[in-house]
């Protein structure tokens, strides 16, 4: 294999594949990424077994097809070190041969594993198709990433859950999270060939690739789902996932219907108010506290050994209208969910212990519901 | 002032000795009848509980110590008057008290002497909170109506009857709370009773050295001194704000304590670490079925376990010794604290499939660890609609055991 190649487009494509590759690795292979050069160009694979990101390369001149292995990190690192106009030629005579970099008057040899000994991720059939608009996954992902749980003994719940639900006879989309403290739901409408698809749920560091390559582009991302594998195609990448196999569990069970005490509040102060209270204590778990009366907040966390903080807001901030209510919640989870939010930050109470609905209260997509703590 | 005879409970002594039974052992303070927190101590408690066995060697040094680490566990206080401590290696204790009579300690004679002297403190008041075997810190008040007298008198009463009945001397130190309770311990054993007003205390511990105050080792004291700060009355004086420019977060509360503030609750039980119960087979056992079947009821009796104590598991721990002795115990985390056998059994029957391979095991046993608080377990999750329903039903049916018995509700899992 031998082929030419700029450092940009080189540079590009290995940092999609190479975050795929574990660090630490006890299956050596597992390091590396499958360099495949056709008459057609170069593609790149890496894989850690639950995920594998094949990405074709454009711009490439293959001089003599092939395929070989480099270590990912290694390589990645020496190509973001070389000067930003180099020319790269990459070059495997075959066989245990090392594999040369070149570029203007630096040369290296790296260790070339076995080409067969690199896994091939089969992907099966994956009968369900659909695309989404790369905003609409966005969207998806970071309104519900946070509340992925990280929990090792409900390993269903590492992940986003993502499934078609119907709204008012209209079928919808859902991607739902929860750690069993704070839940996220969004829903958009459902894209076409998503009817009958089976829930699926995606793991955390599949959407956390999912979510970097999803930056990179406006056009639609394909999605391609069976019941054990998801497979992304984004731009020139194409990322193929095992699913978390699991029951992701009846979320909509918990989501409290007719909670009535509303309260509206500017999503700027409040976040910002809640970070000043928050900061009096360093131990996470501690409760900020709402007391919340006719139109008016007030936010207070403790700590035994630092002392208390407290704001108020009111009025020019603050709706609210039903009878007095205090109620307890971790300052992280208000932070994550409020950074979600655009404008206004809309409350939904039952009481001071029940779980509390969160809504942006100009985006009805999203709902998010909150655990209490008590205070 | 008010005052108290400690050998009979009399409370008119004008005088140095009792006019009612004529002792000399006359406690005489202006917050004697205030106070409310104790901290007991026995007084060289294994070697107290050996003379007892033995009273022939009521007038010689004796020594509880030796086994594997041969050291001193407890020294008498003869061999104590000759500089034997605890802690101290066997052969140095030896060398300073060549005729004392060594005694291998017997632990389960002590925790079941400790256990009886534990029980005599909780007649009195629920607020008792373990140190150790033989130590504990009580809280009194409020108890003035049920006993129909104030906590001095019954503490007193209570050193009587471990005398009397136990055959060992305690010492007692009574206070505002729970820091000037363990230093008047100390000021007067063995079979002692200390007293520490809040009137008198910032005076009282003033000129004492900063090492006085429990938690202040050799590299605090080090510190502290390097700062200028020998005595509790230096660092007495430092306001909160100064406290805490010089010793960081830690310092107003180091302030508050030289001024023998504190405001520690006394919390029951604080010795229970974890939960736990287990059984051994009649015949080993190879097959996970049969093994689940033996799991399920010790996750129900567990669960009885924990709410008797007011506690939930925040974990399991499961425990299974094979055929050929060997321990195995595994852990896992719990998503929330609960009280309910479901969860428990769950986690404890992932933690069993790995571990039942077909090795032959004669004992299981299940644990909670960490342990947490009942009132935190089983609160609503969101990822576990079911939980609450859970929880509410296992509450019912042990109602409904607790009025009919045991039988009157049982799971169809455990008549397989």
């Amino acid at each position: 294999m031998k082929i030419a190649v700029d450092r940009a487009i080189l540079l590009k494509a290995l940092a999609h594949v190479q975050s795929v590759v574990e660090r630490r690795n006890t299956i050596p292979i597992l390091a590396n990424v499958l360099l495949d050069a056709k008459d057609g160009g170069l593609s790149l694979t890496a894989t850690d077994m639950e995920i594998a990101v094949v990405e074709d390369v454009a711009g490439v001149t293959v001089i003599r097809p092939g395929r070989t292995t480099a270590p990912a990190a290694t390589l990645y690192d020496i190509v973001r070190k070389l000067p930003e106009s180099a020319k790269i030629e990459l070059d495997h005579p075959g066989g245990e041969a090392p594999l040369v970099l070149r570029a203007g008057r630096f040369v290296t040899n790296m260790l070339a594993l076995p080409v067969e000994d690199f896994p091939s991720m089969t992907e099966g059939k994956l009968p369900v198709r659909f695309a989404l608009p790369a905003a609409t996954l966005r969207g998806l992902i970071d309104r519900t990433k946070f509340a992925i749980s990280t929990e090792e003994t409900r390993y269903y719940l590492n992940g986003i859950y993502i499934h078609v639900a119907e709204v008012d006879g209209t079928p919808v989309l859902r991607a739902a999270a929860t750690d069993g403290h704070r839940l996220a739901r969004v829903e958009e409408p459902a894209p076409e060939g998503s009817a009958g698809m089976q829930g699926v749920i995606i793991p955390r560091k599949t959407v956390n690739e999912l979510r970097k390559l999803a930056e990179e582009t406006q056009d639609e991302i394909e999605i391609r789902l069976s019941e054990t594998k998801a497979q992304f195609k984004v731009g020139s990448v194409l990322l193929t996932s095992k699913l978390i196999d699991g029951t992701f569990p009846d979320y909509e069970r918990v989501i409290p219907r007719g909670n009535d005490k509303i309260l509206r509040v500017d999503k700027k102060e409040f976040a910002e108010a809640v970070a000043r209270v928050a900061a009096i204590s360093s131990e996470r778990s501690r409760p900020v506290k709402l007391s919340v009366d006719r139109n008016h907040l007030r936010l207070e966390a403790s700590s035994a050994d630092q002392g208390q903080a407290q704001e108020e807001l009111d009025e020019g901030n603050v709706e609210y209208s039903a009878g007095p209510l205090e109620i307890g919640f971790q300052a992280r989870y208000l932070a994550d969910i409020t950074e979600q939010i655009g404008d206004k930050v809309e409350f939904q109470f039952a009481d001071g212990s029940s779980p509390t609905v969160v809504r942006d209260a100009a985006k009805p997509e999203a709902l998010y519901v909150l655990m209490p703590m008590r205070v | 002032m008010a005052a108290l005879c400690r050998d009979c409970g009399s409370q008119e002594v004008p005088g140095a000795a009792c006019p009612q039974c004529g002792g000399r052992r006359i406690l005489r303070h202006a917050e004697l009848f205030a106070l409310t927190i104790a901290h007991v101590d026995c007084d060289a408690f294994y070697a107290s509980v050996e003379k007892r066995d033995r009273p022939e060697l009521a007038a010689r040094p004796v020594i509880v110590g030796g086994g594997k680490r041969g050291v001193v566990s407890t020294a008498c206080y003869i061999a104590r008057t000759r500089g034997v401590h605890s802690a101290m290696p066997m052969f140095k204790a030896l060398a300073l008290c060549p005729d004392a009579v060594v005694i291998k300690p017997e632990m389960a004679k002590y925790v079941h002497e400790g256990r009886r002297i534990r029980e005599m403190m909780q007649a009195l008041t629920p607020l008792v909170q373990p140190m150790s075997i033989d130590e504990a810190v009580m809280d009194l008040s409020g108890t003035e109506a049920l006993h129909k007298a104030p906590p001095a008198v019954v503490l007193a009463r209570l050193a009587r009857q471990v005398e009397r009945e136990v055959g060992v001397t305690i010492s007692i130190g009574l206070a505002p709370n729970r820091l000037l309770a363990k230093i008047a311990v100390e000021r007067d054993k063995p079979r002692g009773f200390a007293v520490i007003g809040q009137a008198e205390a910032a005076a009282l511990l003033a000129p004492e050295p900063v090492t006085l105050l429990p938690g202040v080792g050799p590299a605090m004291a080090k510190r502290l001194a390097s700062a200028g700060f020998t005595r509790l009355g230096q660092l007495a004086a430092l306001d909160a704000k100064d406290a805490a420019r010089r010793f960081g977060e830690e310092g107003p509360a180091l302030a508050a304590r030289a001024r023998g503030e504190d405001n520690r609750p006394v919390r029951p039980e604080r010795e229970t670490k974890s939960v736990s119960t287990e059984t051994t087979f009649e015949h080993d056992i190879r097959s996970l079925a049969e093994l689940e079947a033996v799991l399920w009821p010790l996750a129900e009796k567990l669960c009885r376990r924990l709410a008797a104590k007011d506690l939930a598991a925040g974990g399991v721990v499961l425990k299974l010794k094979t055929a050929g002795f060997a321990l195995r115990t595994r852990n896992a985390r719990l998503p929330r604290p609960t009280l309910v056998p479901e969860p428990i059994f769950e986690a404890a029957r992932a933690l069993l499939a790995r571990e039942a391979d077909g090795t032959a095991f004669r004992l299981i046993g299940i644990g909670a660890q960490p342990l947490a608080e009942a009132r935190d377990a089983d609160t609503p999750d969101l990822a576990d609609p079911d939980a609450p329903r859970q929880a509410r039903r296992w509450q019912a049916m042990e109602q409904l055991r607790a009025r009919f018995g045991s039988a009157a509700v049982v799971k169809g899992r455990s008549l397989k």
